[in-house]
């Protein structure tokens, strides 16, 4: 079993850190996912709970927390086209650092403009 | 270390959730990615309320896009979940437990999840 502290001093480099990511994401999303289920099912109780639900949701630490909840997706995503290709073409493992560089840099490009988008409330 | 997936399990339900969670990750990557697109880029939290809900509501069409990827979701998140259980959990009764206490709480929400989508009326305006 691999000790906590071990993952940070693991000299694994880029793949390891897109696999940790892609572990701390994936709980990430799902945690959200799970209260996701319960605050639309406030829907169901009419129009008054649901809206106060968002009113919620509407709050600057839910509005930040809306762009992290972006980034995670994201990152999750592109790192999981990464992990599939890998697995169905592993001639793509010669290059595996550069797989994990390109997910970095695209990543960077989607999620600077849509962050910049999402935050456009702060500036008003 | 490459940061790949986990290895192709050989045959069986393992193989088959290995390429559940593939094959479920490519269609997710564009409905989920899609849902916030319209959902938070789009449209905003701000705009977002009962009735904008009963008005999406109001055809089939986005209650089957949200019910396929509310199954879809749920189901990759709690299979990454039960990797997890097996990686970190190793004491054979915390183990069960926690595998257990997953399928039930998948069970819990996966119900919640589509009764809500599948059963929503909305109100006559107030």
């Amino acid at each position: 079993m691999v000790k906590p502290h071990e993952y940070l001093t693991y000299k694994g480099r880029a793949g390891q850190w897109a696999w940790l990511l892609h572990r701390v994401t994936g709980v990430g999303v799902l945690l959200f996912l799970l209260v996701h289920i319960v605050d639309t099912a406030f829907i169901g109780w009419g129009p008054a709970l649901y809206n106060k639900a968002m009113a919620v949701y509407r709050m600057p630490i839910f509005r930040v927390g809306e762009v992290l909840l972006a980034g995670c997706v994201l990152f999750h995503a592109l790192n999981g086209v990464r992990i599939i290709l890998i697995d169905f073409w592993p001639e793509t493992t010669a290059a595996h650092r550069k797989w994990v560089y390109a997910v970095g840099v695209l990543f960077a490009v989607i999620f600077i403009p849509t962050a910049i988008v999402m935050l456009e409330w702060v500036a008003r | 270390m490459n940061g790949a997936g986990r290895a192709r399990p050989e045959s069986g339900l393992e193989l088959y959730a290995w390429l559940f969670m593939r094959i479920s990750g490519v269609v997710l990557l564009f409905m989920a990615l899609g849902h916030l697109a319209i959902m938070h880029l789009l449209n905003n939290i701000e705009v977002i309320n009962y009735n904008f809900v009963a008005q999406r509501y109001a055809t089939p069409f986005w209650r089957t896009y949200d019910l396929v990827m509310l199954w879809l979701a749920l189901l990759h998140g709690l299979n990454g979940a039960r990797t997890l259980v097996e990686d970190y959990v190793s004491a054979q009764g915390w183990r069960a437990f926690s595998l257990a206490s997953l399928y039930v709480l998948g069970f819990f929400f996966l119900a919640l999840g589509s009764l809500v989508i599948l059963t929503f009326q909305p109100v006559t305006a107030p």
